[in-house]
């Protein structure tokens, strides 16, 4: 069966609901989709743990009541098979779907960078926990250590926190000088203010980073340097992240230019692509205020509405300065290049340590010599790491983009009949 | 709340939780073997890294991004 799209959307976080939104009264047929189960992205997720607050829920319901808005849950993009064409799985069946036109939404994901024992059973992501304790994941009286950068930490120590957790431990890479600059920029952005007070934690420490997760089968320790001294910490979770990356995968398979690792857009939040436009924090991280008016802009610019689209300029920049501000505070620490050993992991599909990458010239020529990336995440986590370590720009991805049933890829035997 | 089956375990967990959450409530949170032998669990939490990828109802899909339903047979050994 295939599907017609005026208007595609891939990702429904906000900034795919916020196009959605403002595209709705002037297009005919809109489809939303994204790979989870339900809508809100990466900061708005339901669940046992977890209530989405009442500005995104009245936003989601909106969406979901425009009758013109089709939406598709737990989907994935496989192929690009023609122009203006996709190929999408979800759990029961695939499709193609072709659009006039498309706004990636497709969000951000977190910096993992290899460590020594961070392949162990305890060791998550920063957000990867939160998200994870929001579905449920048991953490009631579990001692937690949290460490990487950004502000998603101390997010994601409140609802580990909220959900009975001990947070031991805070471990911040950037600098107190760093954080003290960003601190006294926040007045500009009152809402921000406000909410960094509340999510203040005493285990908070700056100039700190991990340097192993220690444990034999699972995690038991891990050992981070705290203001130039070694300290190990007994602990049952490691969360650790780097800040979030933009994914622009999909933009790159569908030709979009990039700039400095996001998708680049104009000022209309359109790609270098006729017809393909590009919100939120695909286009650059900088939190859910700038991907809600990122999104709004894209919605109206792809029907055509001009006017509105320029009258969100002015809230675009506001938000963009507070991302400015943001990742000048938190740029890593070049220590951070030099966490693995030989032996670490680098590519954990694969299971491709660190002595087999160096030496090699760029990304193609080591994938080739030791299969790092060519496993089931197809180089999202490696690529990204080995991109910070090395300096290697991985290459476009080439489809299926992610793993696909046989029965999916036959769908493609339609297109070349055709 | 739905019932489901863990590695031959009966589990019975809230609405609304994720296979990954499944794997920690009613096991030892690991989700599958690597190519060397290690155990993993789930990393991103995001539906990126696939290191929670499991079987369900006898189709490999991704533990984060899967919600819990009534009758699920979920395996993380092959
Ligand atoms: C784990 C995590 C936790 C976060 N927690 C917070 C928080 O507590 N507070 C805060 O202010 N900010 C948080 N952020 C930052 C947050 O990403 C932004 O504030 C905001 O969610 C960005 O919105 P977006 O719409 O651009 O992208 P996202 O919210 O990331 O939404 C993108 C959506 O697209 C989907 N998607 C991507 N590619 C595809 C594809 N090819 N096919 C189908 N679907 C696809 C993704 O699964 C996702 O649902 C978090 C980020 C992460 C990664
Ligand atoms: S935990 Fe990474 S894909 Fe599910």
């Amino acid at each position: 069966m295939n599907e017609h799209a005026n208007l595609l959307i891939i990702g429904a976080g906000p900034a795919g609901l916020s196009a959605a939104l403002a595209a709705a009264p002037r297009a005919k047929r809109i489809v939303l989709l994204d790979d989870n189960p339900l809508p809100g992205g990466q900061i708005w997720r339901d669940g046992p743990q977890a209530k989405v607050p009442g500005q995104a829920r009245r936003l989601r319901e909106q969406v979901l009541a425009c009758a013109n808005v089709h939406w598709h849950s737990s989907t994935r993009v496989i192929a690009n098979p023609a122009p203006n064409t996709l190929l999408l799985e979800n759990a029961e069946r695939g499709w193609q779907i072709d659009y006039d036109c498309v706004i990636l939404c497709t969000g951000a994901r977190e910096l993992l960078l290899p460590f020594p024992g961070w392949t162990l059973p305890g060791v998550t992501g920063a957000g990867g926990l939160q998200a994870l304790i929001k579905a449920g994941l048991p953490v009631r009286d579990q001692g937690i250590v949290i460490a990487g950068s950004g502000p998603l930490l101390l997010a994601s120590a409140a609802t580990a926190k909220s959900n009975g957790a001990r947070v031991l431990r805070i471990a911040e890479q950037a600098s107190p000088a760093a954080i003290a600059s960003f601190a006294a920029q926040l007045p500009r952005w009152p809402h921000k203010l406000l909410q960094s007070i509340s999510l203040f934690d005493r285990q908070y420490r700056s100039a700190s980073h991990v340097l192993a997760a220690l444990g034999r089968d699972r995690l038991e320790g891990v050992r981070l340097k705290q203001n130039g001294k070694v300290v190990e910490i007994a602990c049952d979770r490691l969360a650790c992240g780097f800040g979030l990356i933009p994914n622009i995968q999909l933009a790159q398979a569908l030709g979009c230019a990039v700039e400095r690792q996001a998708v680049a857009v104009d000022s209309w939040q359109a790609t270098s692509q006729p017809c393909v436009y590009a919100a939120g924090e695909c286009t650059g991280f900088g939190g859910s205020e700038r991907a809600l008016v990122e999104g709004a802009i894209a919605g109206h610019a792809a029907v055509g509405n001009r006017q509105a689209a320029q009258r969100l300029w002015h809230r675009r920049a506001r938000w963009q300065g507070f991302a400015n501000a943001l990742n000048t505070a938190f740029a890593l620490d070049p220590a951070l290049k030099s966490l693995a050993d030989s032996d670490t992991l680098v590519c954990r599909c694969e299971d491709v340590p660190y002595a087999a990458l160096t030496g090699h010239s760029d990304w193609r020529q080591a994938k080739l010599a030791s299969r790092c990336g060519m496993g089931a995440c197809q180089g999202r986590i490696c690529g990204a790491a080995t991109e910070h370590l090395f300096g290697w720009q991985p290459s476009a991805p080439r489809p299926p983009f992610s793993p696909a049933r046989i029965d999916t890829l036959l769908c493609l035997e339609h297109t070349r009949d055709a | 709340m739905p019932d489901l089956t863990l590695d031959g375990r009966p589990l019975h967990v809230a609405a609304g939780t994720s296979v990954a959450a499944a794997l920690a409530l009613g096991g030892d949170g690991c989700s599958r073997t690597s190519v060397s032998g290690q155990r993993r669990a789930p990393l991103c939490g995001m539906g990126i890294c696939q290191e929670c990828r499991v079987s369900i109802d006898g189709r490999r899909r991704l533990a984060c991004q899967t919600l819990c339903r009534d009758g699920m047979q979920v395996e993380t050994r092959p």
